[in-house]
């Protein structure tokens, strides 16, 4: 690496590589240069002006955003002729800037308003009228109030270059200049909301969020987002018990600045009018509400019974539970209960990934920090963008950033394809025709879909193996803990840590399917959407936020918390285990974990289970499980911890047959995007009800 | 048909096939030492070529004077990127129509100027941007093109060397703004036409991210005449810092209004009296813009003495810029040329940098107020203060541009914004609305 | 869309004037040449141009809106453009904008609802040393006097855009 520069910031001496920014410099040496278009990682602009400094030797006022470092540079950031020149910029911007900031959304949080206070430009010479052009809307989630626009573009770049849609332009000239979308009056894109997120000022505003309340008002938590597996760090804005905002407040996720539609928007399934607030019993062959205690009473009556006379139990589990309480669940099931006939939605064959590379050396799996730096990428049968979004825009920021090679093997045209350095059309096998150049490459991460699944999935491996590099691999799930529900033993062939039960039991369609199934138990799951119970006699209990088709199946629903309202871990797609904060619970509702103890409890089973307490919980997991015995002030602290690799073959049959992705796409989340109004609202608009 | 009757005192280095008949033609060039310094330069060196427009002491002639044989020399030339021509022929700074005269009366001359250049760094294609309200000119040079094609100076195996170069035109579409080299370069990329951070600057990473020769219409057209003649005897006709002639328009309040080929250095008083027969209707200079509307404005005090050239202008603080010599007698209302040279500003800022957007339609909006009579005090020193809070700070040098003649307006002719606060108020005028481009 | 033959030449000139990948090179020149052939820039030609030069429609919008030829809706078949930048405005070209607004009862960027002709004050045309100065469809007139003005736009109003 080259020699560091020294340059003096503000009488102190700095080192700085080579090439580095003035304003990065600085900011690295605690020096806070302001600036509106300057944004790190997007392209430069050098429009708002506000950054200038004053430079030794330079004639005037140079540009920190785009100035490198050199050797021996003198610069001063806040000299009166700089103070000046920023003040003078800041009254400029207000000249059309409305003053509406009573008003205006980003009020208290607008970084033009703290620009302002900052130099003292409150005072304005300005007594012509003002340009004025009317609000749009151009999505259900979109508003654009063109005169609080200060046009410094981070909303274009971060959909052309962050998001890769490039929906947005920027069109006419001069002071008319204004932002605008793909289609004349409207936008068709991801929706994902990083345009309104990262407005500094009130000209993009959520149609989920404006008017709703002021910032200051609000409590913040800074939770997992519930929806996909890729699990991005969501701050959820809370205010009388509602959820009014979700956004990326203070970027300390896995997931920096990136959010998508249903992290950002689709927390409202939270307060969707239909959801369980009580707990109901099939009373005279209706659903009734009944008191918490009657509800449980008969379920505990009804589970000693069956486990009294050896009747047969099926459990299905859920893939946004958390890991407490896929634990706590599988521990019942198999130790209260005495059955094995435990399954979940299984969305992708990580189990034979897991045992195709073991004894592998250079083989591992990815974290989501590996897909930002690996030297290559290669996709395999899964469309990113749609269905693992945040995914899609880490090995986007690697090209952007690092220059990686991103490779394609799909059978349709993906997003990535506008970047990659080759793409192949069709299905796993066309990876051989990439050997050579994969070959070439220092190091690889393969990401691959639900698809590739059993032998073509240890082929795959087979292939990555013969490269001769280091190869790092993610196994695309469809949930928020898709991973956690294999992990924590959601399946009869395996108990926590991928040990095999070596015991028999059944899965979800064997469960439907058996004619003599006496309890039919469901957390979070939905097996009923789609399937038939052939038990015309089981009894069915669901523990579900909303009426799905299966708890109209039931004989007892109760109303769970949703993962917002709980506390707990879950572990995203590439085994990152991450802590949940609760903001808020649903009135009448417990979460699952609870629901699971009490009726344990109820059963007489609480010395067996222990306290329904999800660090104690945790501390279980943690000594049975191999792989989570993590470090805990990582998770503990708000960050995330990647699960041990597993190195040994997971003795245990693989069920590729039993693999099928929801392929839920960017407005989709299984049951909850059924319930998120807002995820209608694009469809609708898009007319694909 | 020329436009106007030549002067007796002009040097007619690079006009000198103006009026001869059918002087567009190939046959009329070659007839009169058409592309000749061609032959020489396809023996010469890269390096002689550019050395010889050094000694030519040529400034670069679309405003900014920076001398063409350095810049040519910043041409990476041994980059594996290929190397581009770029012709800036989007002459639209006010009072500036020299740049048609060349293209129409004696295309070829560009054309063997963009060859020299491509010679001296390599390049094979080249661009000639035309701004948009130009179109007969594309006709013309489109022509001449062809014809250089047909007679083997244009394409593959020039002149039987071996050497090939295209050239192409391209028309602009209305955007001052474009004649800034960077932005014309986004606009030659299919762009709003919006400068580039700088640097790099386009000799390194110009057209199509390549290393780029990029001039105005007269620096190409004033290299054949380097070559054939040598740069000496170019610079010889000017001043030491500044070679050979330059293309002058005079224009406004003048009895001879028209182009002119002068030498550097001629003298201003010269220059209205001889070669612009004085100022219309007998009337007395009061301010003279000396090289188009983005000049600082000189009173007719500060033309005494003075010639036209770099130095001699930047001694009065302010530019010899493209030529545009914009003559104002004593009758002239210097309050409505600020605000009709502002508003010219403000239909131009591209609106990429916050100082220059705001600005420029800020002081738009003080000036047509002050103009319509409803000006207070405050205002003369406001249109002065924000016009410098812009100046040096904005993005490209159009804030510059709609800074400095503001700003030598209303300090060298104060007088008449004061009187302007005594006039009657005139009926209430409604705000003329802004105008969307399209 | 289908074009004349000649426009489709052009196009097919332009698209092979640029090195390869840089067809977005011929954005502007094809609105240009377009424009002259449609009487201007429909939302199916942005479609078009993007099309052929493999851009999405916004990122002609975005240049379609930043340059002042280019326009969405018809001018007259006579397009009178008058400068009044300083040279133009020192000789009278404001006089002449304001004599032309009044004859024809249209102001800048209006059409005659005959639309024989359309208006436009437009900025410096480069034609200072020959101001005032006026452009109809391209071409130049120079030194225009307020009776040169009259009999121009009465010629133009009987459909004969290059009589003087």
């Amino acid at each position: 690496m080259a020699d560091p520069v020294k340059l003096t910031i503000d009488g102190r001496q700095i080192q700085a590589p080579p090439g580095t920014l003035v304003i990065d410099a600085a900011k690295r040496a605690g020096i806070e240069i302001p600036a509106f278009c300057y944004y790190e990682g997007l392209s430069l602009q050098a429009a708002c002006r506000m950054c200038l400094v004053e430079v030794e030797k330079a004639p005037k006022l140079m540009a920190s955003c785009t100035l490198p470092v050199a050797e021996g540079m003198v610069v001063r950031t806040e000299t009166p002729q700089v103070a000046q020149a920023r003040k003078a910029t800041l009254e400029f911007l207000l000249t059309n800037h409305p003053l509406d900031c009573p008003v205006c959304d980003k009020g208290g949080e607008c970084e033009l308003q703290d620009m302002v206070f900052r130099y003292g430009a409150g005072e304005s010479r300005f007594t012509e009228v003002k340009h004025h052009v009317e609000e749009k809307q151009w999505s259900p989630v979109v508003f654009y109030d063109a005169p609080r626009c200060i046009l410094c573009f981070r909303c274009v770049r971060i959909c052309t270059e962050g998001m890769g849609v490039g929906a947005l332009g920027i069109v006419n000239r001069g002071v008319l200049s204004e932002i605008a979308p793909n289609h004349g009056d409207h936008l068709e894109c991801d929706e994902c909301g990083m345009c309104i997120d990262i407005c500094p000022v009130g000209a993009l505003t959520s149609g989920a969020y404006r008017y709703k309340t002021r910032p200051w008002e609000m409590e913040h938590a800074g939770t997992i987002c519930t929806h996909c597996s890729n699990g991005c760090k969501v701050t959820l804005g809370v205010r009388n018990h509602e959820i009014v905002r979700g956004n990326n407040r203070d970027h300390s996720g896995i997931n920096g600045e990136f959010l998508c539609i249903k992290g950002r928007y689709a927390f409202d399934f939270f307060g969707h009018p239909e959801r369980l607030q009580s707990p109901l019993m099939r009373i005279d062959g209706k659903l009734q509400e009944v008191p918490w205690s009657r509800a449980l009473a008969a379920v505990a009556a009804k589970f000693q019974e069956v486990k009294g006379r050896g009747g047969k139990f099926g459990v299905i589990g859920s893939t946004r539970t958390t890991n407490e309480e896929n634990y706590y669940l599988q521990k019942l099931a198999r130790q209260g209960l005495g059955t094995n006939h435990i399954d979940h939605h299984r969305s992708g064959d990580l189990v034979t990934l897991i045992d195709a590379l073991s004894g592998r050396p250079n083989a591992s799996l990815a974290t989501t920090a590996d897909l930002y730096n690996a030297k290559a990428v290669l996709v395999v049968a899964a469309d990113l963008a749609s269905e693992q979004p945040f995914l899609s825009f880490q090995v986007r920021a690697n090209y952007r950033h690092h220059q990686a090679r991103i490779y394609v093997v799909t059978e349709k045209a993906v997003r990535e394809d506008a970047y990659a350095a080759a793409v192949v059309r069709g299905g796993v096998d066309g990876v051989e025709s990439l050997r050579e150049r994969l070959a070439r490459e220092p190091e690889l991460a393969i990401l691959f879909g639900a698809s590739v699944k059993g032998e073509e999935l240890r082929k795959l491996v087979e292939f990555g193996s013969s490269l001769s590099i280091p190869v790092k691999y993610v196994c695309l799930l469809d949930y928020s803990n898709s991973r956690g529900a294999i992990d924590m033993g959601l399946m009869p062939e395996l108990l926590p840590g991928c040990r095999p039960s070596e015991q028999p039991g059944m899965t979800i369609p064997e469960m439907l399917a058996c004619a003599d199934l006496d309890v039919l138990w469901v957390i979070g799951a939905n097996p009923l959407a789609r399937g038939q119970l052939a038990s015309a006699n089981a009894f069915a209990v669901v523990q579900e936020m909303f009426l799905t088709e299966t708890a109209l199946a039931a004989q007892v629903v109760l109303p769970a918390s949703s993962a917002y309202e709980k506390t707990g871990t879950v572990t995203n797609v590439t085994g990152e285990v991450q802590r949940l904060a609760s903001p808020l619970r649903k009135m009448g509702t417990k979460p699952d974990l609870e629901i699971i103890g009490l009726i344990a409890k109820e059963m007489g089973l609480a010395p067996l289970m222990g306290p329904w307490d999800a660090g104690k919980v945790f501390d279980q997991i943690r000594q049975t499980a191999p792989g989570y015995n993590l470090p805990l002030p990582a998770i503990a602290s708000g960050g995330a911890a990647q699960t041990a690799a597993l190195n040994g073959r997971v003795a245990a049959p693989s069920r590729p047959e039993l693999i099928q992705s929801a392929a839920n796409g960017l407005f989709e989340s299984g049951t909850l995007g059924r319930y998120s109004k807002i995820l209608h609202s694009v469809l609708e608009g898009r007319g694909r009800t | 048909m020329l436009y106007n009757e030549p002067s007796p005192l002009e040097i007619k280095v690079l006009t000198r096939r103006f009026g001869l008949p059918n002087s567009a033609h190939i046959d009329t060039y070659l007839a009169t030492d058409g592309y000749k310094a061609l032959r020489k330069a396809l023996e010469m060196t890269p390096k002689d070529i550019i050395e010889e427009v050094k000694v030519s002491n040529l400034r670069g002639r679309g405003g900014a004077g920076f001398p063409v044989g350095m810049k040519w020399s910043f041409v990476p030339r041994d980059s594996p990127k290929p190397k581009y021509i770029v012709v800036n022929a989007d002459e639209s700074e006010p009072g500036t129509c020299k740049d048609r005269l060349l293209m129409e009366f004696d295309p070829h001359q560009l054309i063997e100027g963009m060859l020299i250049g491509a010679l001296a760094v390599d390049a094979h294609a080249g661009y000639i941007y035309i701004r948009g309200e130009y179109r007969y000119l594309i006709d013309i040079l489109d022509k001449a093109i062809a014809e250089a094609y047909e007679r083997g100076y244009l394409g593959r195996n020039i002149l039987g060397t071996g050497f090939h170069f295209d050239a192409y035109t391209h028309t602009g579409a209305g955007a001052y703004e474009c004649g800034e080299e960077s932005a014309l370069l986004e606009s030659l990329e299919g762009k709003r036409g919006v400068p580039r951070i700088r640097p790099p600057f386009p000799a390194v990473v110009g057209a199509f991210q390549c290393p780029t020769i990029l001039n105005n219409v007269e620096s190409f057209c004033a290299v054949p005449p380097i070559i054939r003649d040598g740069g000496k005897a170019f610079a010889d006709l000017g001043v030491p810092k500044a070679g050979g002639t330059k293309l002058t328009c005079l224009s406004g309040h003048i009895n001879k209004p028209g182009v002119y080929e002068l030498p550097l250095g001629f003298p201003v008083d010269k220059m209205i009296q001889e070669v612009g027969g004085g100022i219309r209707g007998g009337k007395k200079l009061k301010a003279f813009i000396p090289g188009g509307s983005s000049c600082p404005v000189l009173t007719a005090a500060e033309c005494e003495g003075l010639t036209m050239d770099y130095d001699a202008m930047a001694a009065r603080k302010t530019m010899l810029g493209s030529g545009g010599v914009v003559i104002m007698d004593q009758d002239t209302d210097m309050v409505k040329a600020a605000l009709r040279i502002m508003r010219f500003y403000a239909h131009e800022s591209c609106g990429w940098c916050i100082p220059c957007r705001e600005g420029t339609a800020w002081l738009r909006k003080i000036l047509q107020r002050f103009s319509d009579g409803l000006g207070v005090r405050g205002d003369i020193n406001l249109i002065g203060e924000l016009a410098k809070n812009m100046l040096g700070r904005t993005f490209c040098p159009l804030g510059d541009a709609a800074a400095l003649p503001t700003i030598s307006i209303v300090e060298k002719f104060r007088d008449e914004f004061e009187a302007y606060l005594t006039r009657q108020p005139p009926p209430s005028r409604a705000e003329e609305p802004l105008r969307v481009i399209a | 869309m289908t074009f004349s033959t000649e426009l489709e030449a052009k196009f097919a000139r332009l698209l092979a004037s640029y090195p390869p990948g840089r067809q977005r090179s011929a954005m502007i020149p094809m609105l240009m040449f377009a424009q002259d052939e449609l009487g201007c820039v429909s939302a199916e030609l942005v479609n078009e141009v993007a099309r052929r030069i493999g851009v999405t429609p916004v990122q002609v919008e975005e240049v379609l809106t930043y340059y002042s030829m280019l326009h969405r809706k018809p001018l007259g078949k006579a397009h009178v453009q008058v400068c009044t930048n300083i040279s133009c405005l020192l000789t009278g070209g404001a006089e002449l904008w304001e004599q032309a607004c009044s004859r024809l009862g249209i102001g800048h960027k209006e059409v005659l609802p005959d639309g024989s002709i359309s208006l436009e004050e437009v900025e410096c045309i480069g034609a200072c040393s020959w101001a005032p100065a006026i452009q109809v469809n391209y071409q130049f007139h120079h030194f225009v006097t307020p009776e040169k003005l009259d009999r121009l736009l009465a010629s133009l109003r009987n459909e004969n855009p290059h009589a003087v």
